[in-house]
């Protein structure tokens, strides 16, 4: 029964945390870098959010500032990675640790902010699951479909391309650096944004907000990939996946916590899910590669293989 | 078409490892030179064709595509000049995109991309008749991932789309040694079909004699980051894989020859 009442505030963080994923899809998937910016942006966000809601922003223009706070941090690791050549995974844990310090002044120097839900019209509040749900469901159904028509334009598809073949991106004429920045930028712009959603949803920015959201996003990603590749292998079933792997994944954390669990483990359970499904294809290919060297060693030895 | 002078490029310059891959190079190529080059491992051939494509700039000398000075363009930026297929048939193409999306980024090498449809409906049938050219089948398959392709499909995709929009000067940096002999051969003959029906200023570096000979109407041998021979025309086409030995040795003044090039 407690875990019932439980599951829709599951569904609607789950949901929050999959419009997150997406924006680390974004970055590990379609550019194929780590970008550990996400830890920090995703605080960025919320504490954008937050301060503005304080000050009497509508609460529209709080959600776009903090997508374009997300934003600029993430361009800033892109051009931390690109024009001053440092590996993308470093520049990103920089942008991290210098968010940490712009986030605490954005929050004026304090460790929390809060929102008052009766003050402002949210999109979103733990106080009103079933309507915040519409809303969220309603938010990654233009979220996806905007990606998706991005993704396939011309821009869109030599983004896809940067991260699938840089070498055939440069010689058909792509700005490779550029369009890492570019990425970046939309990835953490979307984790910003999920960000202000999390600070609505719970009615407040806490500077401690996202740390090890890297692993979560992952571990959606995975949990929802796992599924939508096997249905569809596209683009808006992977996102949907996304979404959906998300969901499922705050579903079982608070199945975990109701069966529980001190929640001071959940953040290594999370490492141990993301952990698991890094490990699966690779411990596959080892025992694939296997299989194909016999196989191979058994056609040049019948067939006189020329090399 | 090309113009080099005098290019200089030593890698890890001031250390023990120095190596002068380039050294004072000299080249001109006419429009519609169909140059192959030949020389043995580390003559700098490869070396030549990255300076031209811009993956480094030179220590010292110009490059001039068409007229214009590319010697300080970033690689991207040249490429609007420049067809490129490479010798790994991993490294033409994104695997994880289709094949119409990998020929369509091609399609619009050198133009400034937009916000819109990546590819349009007409280009796919464009597309799939320049595919059924390629007599491998692949002209129902516009949706396949590139990655699921043979190396000799996928190099033969690459040579696609590094002609699709008429390049002024075609870079193939033996894109045929990784293939098998069968493959390798139908793809070299592809490549003189497009080049001849495009027209195309080409330069093709090639590991095999006997195909430097049969294919184009420029052979130039490369030692040390020179060119130390450079035959054309009715020499070129009478010459035999003798003579070019001979040829090479006293050019290079002997030792020049590696294994790998007596071998074929």
């Amino acid at each position: 029964m407690a875990f019932l009442y439980a599951l829709p505030g599951a569904v609607a963080e789950g949901l929050i945390w999959g419009l997150m994923a997406m924006g680390v899809y974004i970055s590990y998937k379609i550019l194929d870098i780590a970008d550990l910016t996400v830890d920090g942006s995703i605080c960025t966000g919320a504490c954008v959010c937050a301060v503005l809601l304080s000050h009497g922003a509508p609460v529209w223009l709080s959600i776009i500032l903090a997508f374009l706070a997300g934003a600029l941090a993430g361009g800033f690791t892109g051009l931390l990675h690109t024009v001053l050549g440092i590996p993308s995974i470093l520049a990103g844990i920089l942008t991290q640790l210098i968010l940490y310090s712009v986030n605490l002044c954005i929050l004026g120097g304090k460790s929390l902010v809060a929102i008052d839900p009766r003050a402002n019209r949210l999109l979103v509040h733990m106080s009103n699951n079933p309507a915040s749900i519409l809303a969220l469901v309603i938010l990654a159904a233009v979220t996806i479909t905007v990606l998706w028509l991005f993704f396939y334009t011309e821009v869109g598809l030599t983004l896809k391309s940067t991260g699938d073949n840089p070498d055939m991106s440069r010689a058909q004429g792509v700005d490779v650096s550029r369009n890492k920045v570019l990425g970046l930028a939309i990835a953490n712009g979307l984790v910003a944004l999920a960000g202000s959603l999390l600070a609505q949803y719970k009615g407040s920015a806490n500077i401690n907000d996202g740390r090890g959201a890297i692993v979560i996003g992952l571990a959606a990603i995975f949990i929802g990939l796992s599924v939508s590749l096997k249905i569809k292998p596209n683009f808006v079933v992977s996102l949907i996946g996304v979404i959906g792997g998300g969901i499922v994944y705050y579903i079982v954390y608070n199945f975990v916590i109701l069966l529980g669990l001190k929640t001071d483990y959940l953040k290594m359970l999370s490492a141990i899910i993301v952990a698991v499904f890094l490990a699966i294809p690779y411990l596959k290919s080892q025992y694939f590669t296997k299989q194909k060297d016999l196989h191979s060693e058994e056609q040049s030895a019948g067939g006189g293989h020329h090399a | 078409m090309l113009k080099i002078t005098n290019l200089q490029k030593t890698f890890n310059a001031g250390t023990i490892n120095a190596k002068t891959a380039l050294d004072g190079l000299n080249l001109q190529l006419k429009d519609g030179d169909f140059v192959t080059v030949i020389g043995g491992n580390g003559a700098g051939k490869s070396t030549l064709l990255n300076a031209i494509a811009g993956v480094w700039r030179p220590d010292f000398g110009t490059i001039e595509i068409d007229g214009v000075d590319v010697t300080h363009m970033p690689e991207h930026q040249r490429a609007q000049f420049l067809g490129r297929v490479f010798q790994d048939p991993m490294k033409g193409t994104a695997p994880d995109m289709e094949i119409a999306e990998n020929l369509a980024i091609a399609a619009r090498r050198g133009t400034k991309r937009r916000l819109v449809w990546g590819v349009r409906k007409a280009e796919r049938e464009t597309y799939r008749q320049l595919l059924a050219t390629l007599e491998l089948g692949l002209e129902n398959r516009l949706s396949t991932k590139v990655g699921l392709l043979s190396g000799g499909q996928r190099q033969a995709v690459t040579l696609l789309m590094a002609t699709l929009n008429r390049p002024k000067l075609l870079l193939l940096d033996e894109h045929t040694a990784a293939l098998d002999p069968k493959t390798a051969a139908k793809v070299l003959e592809l490549t003189d079909q497009i080049v001849q029906k495009n027209k195309l200023t080409t330069l093709m570096i090639t590991h095999n004699m006997k195909d430097a000979i049969a294919h184009g109407n420029r052979l130039i041998m490369m030692h040390e980051g020179r060119v130390i021979v450079d035959v054309s025309g009715e020499e070129k086409k009478n010459l035999t894989v003798e003579q070019l030995l001979s040829l090479f040795n006293q050019a290079s003044g002997g030792g020049a020859v590696s294994d790998r090039m007596i071998l074929n």
